[in-house]
């Protein structure tokens, strides 16, 4: 696919992502949007997995750390096949398993996420093991900012590095919001970059919205042999909704009816801009 | 005569030994049973185990949350995971770990809780672990065991080894003689070490030792039969065993190395009342104050732990 068609498609899916968390009325509105297109080009363009070799041993492993943007995935799955869109009417309802966090239950998951700083020891594990056994799959995973201040990813960042562990990508979705504020109010975690230099990985930089950087940057893991990857995704919350960025309310506000008309016509209105 | 001579009890190693021993065993036929170690391979005994597997042992440090979630991410690939850490941190400072990334995500690591109860005794309750079956019963998706003798170790850790679920295991690292010489053990069923008529001690872990004691000291005495039943799987519980006790015996006493909150003893007095059994019953452990200081020895017998403590408490049971 182009870029310019994987664009259209993430405004396809951020129409997909709205409209579920609006028929559940449930969801984590803000983070789903701003990890979307990350999540896109991975399981489009990045990934070596699908629902014909989820089972294969050597299939590449995609572990959801920041579970509670689980809405994007669950659109990005569906759209990749995992199952069919219609599934996804019964999110949140009684004995779905499409629930408001990752489980295995649904097809395509890898492990059950949710609570935070979870992701990337699974992560360093399933990475560890794919080295012991010379397998060629990798292993990514998505971390949130707010996140980063639980202790137990900066165990397996030491892990990761002291292992080498080159076949493992950590991918942050830095959309700079928590749900009390901004994250460097809440408790200031900066400098990320260094800080993650220092813990022995290899770091870039990109804009997780820009569909071909976000490409090329994933397609050069691992930035350096012998070292993990950190890719720092800026993104935006709520991204694609221009009252939905960047504001706090809809870390897991859910749109009145009005709201979802006039974010559906925004999202629209960019496709139609795209296709001119 | 020491009641031990009377009963030419064969005498055994650690638990603990045993458990590496074995370990080190079912590594050498089989390559995907891997080691985690946090920093604890000296007090798991596996520095032998290391130096014969190197590429079998997996070192991350002291970062027990991180051990159990790299465990985790490792059974979910097909290793045969043994995270080894003691029983006091593994699950307590790893508790969401293994609610949520080996229970709930059902990634079936063999969690090993070594030096577990009050096994390292003098160094005092951060070190006790006296809290786990009662946090870890409440958990889904998770067996949980405490062998007693170096057999029922072998057997818990082959058996775990095979078993495609996650296995909570704790043990002590105290000589242990081997309780009876029949090969009779399965998780999830109790094993009778002895028969009796008049009382039944249901124990578990370091703790059937001194209930055998006691139960023979009981027969000298009084001449009376006490039953002794190692319930070494604290989860799932043996029911049907459970149904003939409250069926067969007057009088039950259970006794653990653990909070009298939560453990064995809750367990089965919650069982025989919803099955309409009322033995007499009393549960031995250590009671809910802050633990008094002393070797594992010292404190068991002050909580009366103990061949005479045991026996004392049969004796106020059937009074």
């Amino acid at each position: 696919m182009t870029d310019k068609q994987l664009q259209l498609k993430s405004l396809e899916l951020r129409k997909k992502t709205l409209q579920y968390i609006k028929q559940a009325g449930a969801g984590h509105t803000g983070g789903s949007l701003s990890c979307l297109d990350i999540l896109h080009v991975l399981y489009r363009d990045v990934l070596r997995v699908g629902p014909e070799n989820f089972h294969d041993p050597d299939r590449d492993r995609y572990i959801q750390s920041k579970g509670h943007s689980v809405e994007a995935l669950y659109v990005v799955l569906a759209d990749n096949g995992f199952f069919p869109f219609s599934e996804l009417d019964t999110l949140c309802r009684y004995q779905s398993h499409f629930i408001g966090h990752p489980t295995r239950k649904v097809p395509g998951i890898e492990q059950n996420t949710g609570a935070l700083g979870h992701g990337l020891p699974l992560s360093v594990g399933t990475a560890l093991a794919g080295k012991m056994d010379q397998k060629p799959y990798r292993v990514f995973t998505l971390l949130g900012d707010g996140e980063l201040l639980e202790g137990s990813n900066w165990e397996a960042a030491m892990a990761a590095a002291h292992y080498q562990l080159d076949n493992l990508t950590a991918i942050l979705d830095y959309n700079k919001l928590q749900i009390t504020g901004p994250v460097e109010e809440v408790l200031h975690s900066g400098p990320l970059p260094e800080k993650w230099k220092a813990f022995g990985w290899e770091v870039r930089e990109v804009d997780g919205h820009d569909i071909g950087a976000l490409r090329k940057a994933l397609h050069s893991v691992p930035f350096v042999k012998g070292k993990p990857s950190f890719l720092i995704a800026h993104t935006l919350k709520g991204k694609g909704v221009s009252f939905m960025e960047n504001t706090l309310k809809w870390h897991h506000g859910v749109p009145s009816d009005e709201e979802y008309l006039l974010a559906i016509k925004e999202l629209e209105d960019q496709q139609k801009a795209l296709l001119v | 005569m020491k009641t031990t001579e009377r009963l030419h009890i064969r005498p055994g190693a650690a638990n603990l030994e045993k458990f590496s021993a074995t370990l080190q065993e079912l590594a050498s036929h089989d390559r995907q049973v891997v080691v985690v170690c946090s920093d604890s391979r000296g007090s798991g005994k596996l520095v032998p185990f290391g130096k014969q597997f190197p590429e079998q042992l997996v070192e991350v440090g002291i970062a027990e949350q991180n051990l159990v979630g790299i465990a985790a991410g490792l059974a979910s690939c097909g290793k045969n995971v043994f995270a080894v850490s003691p029983a006091c941190f593994l699950t307590a400072r790893s508790f969401e770990q293994i609610k949520n990334d080996v229970a709930y995500s059902d990634n079936p690591v063999n969690l090993i809780g070594i030096s577990a109860g009050v096994s390292y005794g003098a160094l005092g309750s951060t070190h006790h672990s006296l809290h786990d079956f009662a946090a870890l019963r409440a958990v889904n998706n998770l067996t949980i065991v405490a062998p007693a003798d170096n057999y029922e170790t072998e057997m818990a850790i082959r058996q775990a080894a095979d078993l495609a679920s996650p296995v909570y295991l704790r043990f002590g690292k105290k000589a242990m003689p081997f309780l009876s010489d029949t090969p009779d053990f399965r998780l999830g069923k109790g094993r009778t070490i002895r028969a009796g008529t008049d009382a039944v001690i249901l124990a578990t872990g370091e703790t059937v030792y001194p209930s055998l004691l006691a139960a023979i000291r009981l027969e000298q005495q009084y001449q009376w039969q006490v039953g002794v039943i190692s319930m070494h799987t604290i989860k799932p519980l043996d029911e049907d065993l459970l149904e003939e006790v409250g069926k067969k015996y007057p009088a039950v006493l259970t006794v653990e190395e653990h909070s009298i909150y939560g453990g064995l003893g809750e367990a089965c007095a919650a069982f025989f009342m919803q099955r309409g059994h009322t033995p007499r019953f009393k549960i031995m452990g250590i009671p809910d104050e802050y633990t008094v200081t002393g070797s594992q020895k010292e404190i068991f017998e002050h909580y009366g732990i103990s061949e005479s403590g045991i026996a004392g408490a049969l004796v106020h049971l059937l009074h």
